[in-house]
This record gives structure tokens, C-alpha cells and sequence, in this order.
């Protein structure tokens, strides 16, 4: 392997990554503040991809699409927040997954109603077509913006969470949920806001990943499967410990995909390398996370510690 | 009395035959209409109901949806076979969902007939008196695919398809006839994302790409492929290519040459009337999962005309001698009840509105039959 396509796949693996570390990001904070498993958070995900799609084909424009798609999933985010996540705030994790699960079912269908089954296909605007050369190697514009926005973003929570009074508030309602109520503070107001944050962060993972792929029904879950490895892989409520899970599952799945295969040709022939190197490849991050809890039971970071 | 009885119990024998007579044919078909696969199992659902609605046919076809996922597609064979009692099944799009369905299905004596898939499986070893493929074996496309570009002069191609039974019987169809590639690759079923593949034919001294990635993968690829700066000359099956994938990935694929086993500027008069009575009703090109379900429908017909599903021996004589106007011209079984047929190039050329489409440019292998009709026992 050169050194050219050794750093090629490394991109791609942070490119990947940083597309989790949208979605476990806003996961993995509506857990820490909240306490809440929601598996709901990869049909916002697809919420904001349909919207973005939507948007763009109505004004032609990408960029008011990725707004839009931000904000149509913040919206739905509040809207499910309000209407139904409240009540299972007190509620036992097994209720919780069982609530979320039927949203997942309930937007799954409601979407296939408005937009139909077939995928809708967004288009990347012309500007970002094409490659650039980066030194060694040539690598598409798109997928570096992707990897910008999610440094921004990664940047964005962390001034957010350490530098402001809502971040100081967020970090008090990780460390004792109680006695912020006490202190005075509106926990239901935070407690949506938090929620809508991290729909809007699904969204815009959502609307950037579909431009790149294609926009259907069900897109969010192998997402959300995903981001889940990250956080547990991170430590539950760790907006740090999902930024390094997630960086570790891309790099670990993209390098995974490639090294293997060719790791089994020197001792089989290259069809069977070629098959039984994938299927090893798509276990990888299982693997990875079954060792990291072996270690580290609570995860890389663990938020309350 | 005892006379009367007899002849009361005749007469009602008689009423009910002639009741289950005039009953209408049910067919069951299970086929992918949601989610990235969804363009396939809608097309050859839509061609199926256009031969019976022009034929106005007295047939019941109850129509499921697998979701592209096995065991959705079994659960559902199994309560169209024992709940609705069907006397056919169709409609299969993915091997794998084959795999899961054809084997107990035909075993258990229901007929089950293949718009699709076509796994070698199905063909050679595992083949069966009740199980007929419409379409083609898989090899086929991808083997033709092979002979045209060792003919076209090229060296060193880059070959990927996802893996299960169709991805690993078309790289295995291609090198059959090529020999082989500078590099293979399995992606996942329904991969969307194709960065790290894309990166690896750059670092390859590959001179072209032949890849097999039906519905929403192709588009995803293609996509993904034009704007990555690569410029290597791309090939593939019809699979990768059709029109529904064309609209989507736009003129990037202008150039292309595909291997199909029909084209809608194929010139034969039934192909006409089809890709005619198509565009009316759906207002769009068929592909070519749509003539498959067309054709499917009418050698059911045409077998429907000799015998009934009931009297299964006649029935499957019925279907075995092909007796209808395929769209792809001729068309005829093999002993192990595969087609036998010519698979054509096609190449893809700037359309009249925004969509470029595929033009018909030649024949790559004609009248062929697939590789494992000898290890078939029938």
C-alpha cells in the first residue's frame, strides 16, 4: 500500500467518523442530560435528509436545503420532545426503548406516506463537484467539507458546553438532575433545548450524508446502530468520549475494509481472501468495542467518574 | 335412497369442480418495493400487471413487499403458500431473499418462477422440476460482460460487487470468460458509501472498472465515482446501468457500454407493443426488471391457456415449452428450465430531455446457456 492511499483511507475513515460524531454526539448528550435512551434519534436523521431533499428540490439551492434540514429536525425533534419523550423522563430505560422504538415505526411510515418509498436523490451543488489535489493524493471537495463542518461542529459544542451559562447548565443537569430543579432552573426548557440540539445535529448529519448517498426510508438506522458503538465505545454522556469512539470506528471500519482482504491474500486464494476478508471487516467495530469494554467497562471517558 | 345420495353427492362433486374452475389463478408475489432496491421490485411489478391487464387476464396476483430483507421474504412465502394457498410464486428480486424462499417452496410443490434473481445455486445442483428462471442465470450478464471486454482489448480491470450469491456469481461469471482482474472487492449489500473502494482502483494499476451494483448502490457509486477525479473507462451489467440509475447519476455516464439480455430499442414487434403500452400506462422507459416481469406474466399465461396450476405435470409441460412472445425476441429453456438466450451490448448516449440512456450497439454472446446446466439432474 502507498503512502498516497494509506492517507487517502485515513480521510475517509475521519470523514466517516465525523459523520458519527454528529449523530452520537446529540445521542450521547440527551443520555448524559437526561437519562434517556432514544432510539428515535436515526429517524431524525432521516427527517432531516427528506427535508433537506425537499428544500432543495423546491428552491434549488443545497445550502437552504442543509438549513432547512437542520432545522426541520430540530422541530421534529421538539415536537416528539413535547408530545411524548416527556412522560419518560421518570420512566424505567425498558419503557423508554419501547416508546422510541414505536417513533422509529411511526416517522419510518409517516415519511414512506408524504414521500413515498423510492430513495430521492440530492445532488451535490456543482461548486463542490470534483476533487482537489492535496499534495500526494486527489481527494473530492464534498467529503472535505464534511469533515470541516464536523470540526466546527465538534468545536462549536465544546464552547457551548464549557464556555456558556446553557453549558454550565447542561453540565449541572449531567451531574445531579435533581438539585438543578432546585437551584431554579427551568429543567423542561433545558431538557428540550437539549433535545432539539442534538435533532439538529442528526438532521445535518442526515441532509450532508444524503447528498453524498441517497435519501430514503430507513437510512437512519444502520446509522443509528452505529452510533451507538460510538457512544458505548466513548463512555455514555461524553461528548469527548464520542468524539474519540467515533474517530475510532470510522478509521478502525475504513482501514478494516481495505486491510483485510488483502491481509488474508498471502495465505488464500484471492476470491476467497476477497469474500471472507469483508465479512471479517464488517465485525471489526463489534470486535473493537467488545475489547474496549473488556478493558475499560464504562468506556473510553466515562461521564460521571 | 341410496341412489339418490350418490347422485346428490355427484352432482355436488360437480358444482364444486366447476366452482374451482372458474375460480381464478391465485399468484403470490413477493418482490422489494421500499428502500434502496425498490426501483427493481416496482419494475418488475409493474411490467407483470401490465401483461395481465392486456391480456385481461382472470388471474388474483397479491402483491408483498420484502423489504430487500430474507427473513421478511420467507415469513411471507410462508403465508401465501399455506394461508392464501397460491398456486405460483414470483416476483424475487435479491438472491439471498432466493436462497431463503425457492428451495421449501418448490419442494412443497408450488411453482415459483423467477423475474430475477438467478442464482447458480438454483441452476446447477439445487435445480428443480417446479423452479423456471425467466430472467437469466447471474453468471450471464457479467460473463458476456467479460468475453465483449477481453475482445475490446483491455487488460486490467477492477471488478466489484456487493457480497451475497448474485455479487459472487457475477465476479465469478466474469472471469470465467476474462480471466483474472488486476483487483476484486465485496461491499456490503446495500453499502451506499464507496470512498475507501474508490481509493483503492486509484491506487491500482487498473486500466478500467467493471462493477456490479444494482439499484440504489449503482447510483451511490457512480455517483461518488464522477466527482472523485478518476477517469478510467467504466463497465458493468444493464444492472448497473439502467434507466432509472441513468436519471439519477445524469450525463457522468455517457460512454458506458452494458451487457443485457434485452433493450427497449430491441426490434421485434412484441417489444414494441410492450415498451409502447409501458410508457403510456407509467409514463417512463421500462428497465429491464420490467420486461422480465412482463414476460414472466405472459409464459404464465400462455401456460395458463394448455392447463390448469392444479394439474401440475401438464402445467409444468405447459411452461417448460415457452409457447409465448417474448420481448426479447426468441426465447427457450434449457433442460435445467434456465433461458437460453443472447445477451447484447448496450451503450449509454445523451437522451432527448435530460437523461442520458442506453442505446443498443450490438450482440456480445448469442444463444447463450448458463455453466452449471450439467451438474442439474433434470
Amino acid at each position: 500500500m502507498t503512502l498516497a492511499l494509506a492517507f487517502e483511507q485515513l480521510l475517509n475513515g475521519i470523514q466517516f467518523g465525523v459523520m458519527l460524531f454528529l449523530m452520537a454526539s446529540g445521542l450521547t448528550l440527551i443520555f448524559g442530560v437526561m437519562g434517556l435512551i432514544n432510539l428515535a434519534h436515526g429517524s431524525l436523521y432521516m427527517v432531516g435528509a427528506f427535508v433537506c431533499a425537499y428544500v432543495t428540490g423546491l428552491t434549488g439551492s443545497f445550502w437552504l436545503g442543509l438549513v432547512a434540514g437542520s432545522l426541520g429536525a430540530a422541530l421534529m425533534g421538539v415536537m416528539v420532545e413535547v408530545l411524548v419523550i416527556r412522560r419518560l423522563y421518570h420512566r424505567d430505560h425498558l419503557d423508554q426503548v419501547l416508546a422510541t422504538f414505536a417513533l422509529i415505526l411511526i416517522l419510518s411510515e409517516g415519511t414512506a406516506w408524504v414521500f413515498g418509498s423510492q430513495p430521492l436523490w440530492l445532488d451535490i451543488p456543482s461548486i463542490l463537484k470534483g476533487s482537489v489535489e492535496l499534495g500526494v493524493l486527489i481527494y473530492p471537495v464534498y467529503r472535505i467539507l464534511i469533515i470541516v463542518v464536523g470540526v466546527l461542529v465538534a468545536l462549536g459544542l465544546y464552547l457551548l458546553i464549557s464556555r456558556t451559562r446553557i453549558g454550565m447548565r447542561i453540565r449541572a443537569g449531567e451531574n445531579d438532575r435533581e438539585m438543578i430543579g432546585a437551584l431554579g432552573v427551568n429543567i423542561s426548557v433545558l431538557y428540550t433545548f437539549v433535545f432539539a440540539v442534538g435533532a439538529a445535529l442528526a438532521g445535518l448529519a442526515g441532509s450532508l450524508v444524503g447528498a453524498l448517498q441517497s435519501v430514503e426510508v430507513g437510512m437512519g438506522e444502520p446509522v443509528l446502530i452505529l452510533a451507538f458503538v460510538v457512544i458505548v465505545i466513548g463512555g455514555i454522556g461524553s461528548i469527548k468520549g464520542a468524539l474519540i469512539g467515533a474517530m475510532l470506528v470510522g478509521i478502525v471500519d475504513t482501514l478494516g475494509r481495505v486491510l483485510l482482504p488483502s491481509l488474508f491474500q498471502w495465505f488464500m486464494e484471492p476470491s476467497a481472501a476477497a469474500s471472507v476478508g469483508s465479512a471479517l471487516a464488517s465485525m471489526l467495530i463489534y470486535l473493537l468495542m467488545a475489547i474496549i469494554l473488556a478493558i475499560k467497562p464504562k468506556g473510553l471517558f466515562p461521564a460521571n467518574d | 335412497m341410496k341412489k339418490l345420495v350418490i347422485s346428490m353427492a355427484v352432482s355436488a362433486a360437480l358444482v364444486v369442480t366447476t366452482v374451482a374452475s372458474a375460480a381464478p389463478t391465485k399468484i403470490g408475489m413477493i418482490t422489494t418495493l421500499s428502500g434502496g432496491g425498490s426501483h427493481l421490485g416496482i419494475d418488475v411489478r409493474d411490467g407483470f400487471m401490465l401483461a395481465t391487464e392486456m391480456a385481461n387476464a382472470d388471474l388474483e396476483v397479491i402483491i408483498r413487499d420484502d423489504a430487500r430483507k430474507p427473513d421478511i421474504a420467507k415469513s411471507l412465502a410462508n403465508e401465501l403458500i399455506q394461508k392464501d394457498k397460491v398456486d405460483i410464486l414470483t416476483g424475487i428480486i435479491w438472491s439471498n431473499l432466493a436462497m431463503a424462499v425457492v428451495p421449501s417452496t418448490v419442494r412443497g410443490g408450488t411453482f415459483y418462477l423467477s423475474p430475477n434473481a438467478g442464482p447458480s445455486a438454483l441452476a446447477g445442483k439445487a435445480c428443480h422440476e417446479n423452479y423456471f428462471n425467466v430472467a437469466w442465470q447471474n453468471n450471464n450478464l457479467h460473463e458476456a460482460m467479460g468475453h465483449f471486454m477481453k475482445g475490446d482489448g483491455l487488460k486490467k480491470p477492477f471488478i466489484l460487487a456487493p457480497n451475497y450469491p448474485a455479487g459472487t456469481d457475477a465476479l465469478t461469471g466474469f472471469k470465467s470468460r476474462f480471466g483474472e482482474a488486476e483487483g476484486e472487492i465485496f461491499t456490503k449489500l446495500g453499502q451506499k458509501d464507496y470512498a475507501a473502494e474508490i481509493a483503492q482502483i486509484r491506487a491500482s494499476n487498473a486500466d478500467s472498472i467493471f462493477f456490479f451494483l444494482p439499484g440504489g448502490m449503482g447510483i451511490a457509486f457512480m455517483k461518488q465515482y464522477a466527482s472523485s477525479g478518476l477517469k478510467l473507462p467504466v463497465y458493468g451489467p444493464a444492472f448497473s446501468f439502467d434507466e432509472i440509475i441513468l436519471g439519477a447519476v445524469g450525463n457522468s455516464a455517457i460512454g458506458v457500454k452494458n451487457t443485457s439480455q434485452w433493450a427497449y430499442d430491441l426490434d421485434n414487434a412484441a417489444n414494441e407493443q410492450f415498451v409502447k403500452a409501458f410508457r403510456a400506462k407509467y409514463d417512463r422507459t421500462p428497465t429491464l426488471y420490467a420486461s422480465q416481469g412482463y414476460d414472466t406474466a405472459n409464459l404464465i399465461l400462455s401456460a395458463l391457456e394448455k392447463a390448469r396450476p392444479s394439474d401440475k405435470d401438464a402445467f409444468r409441460k405447459a411452461l417448460k415449452s415457452a409457447d409465448f412472445d417474448s420481448v426479447r425476441g426468441s426465447f427457450k429453456f434449457g433442460s435445467n428450465q434456465h433461458p437460453i438466450q443472447n445477451i447484447y451490448v448496450r451503450e449509454v448516449v445523451a437522451g432527448d430531455g435530460k437523461k442520458p440512456t442506453n442505446k443498443l450497439v450490438g450482440i456480445a454472446i448469442s444463444n447463450l446457456q448458463d455453466a452449471y446446466v450439467s451438474q442439474c439432474s433434470l
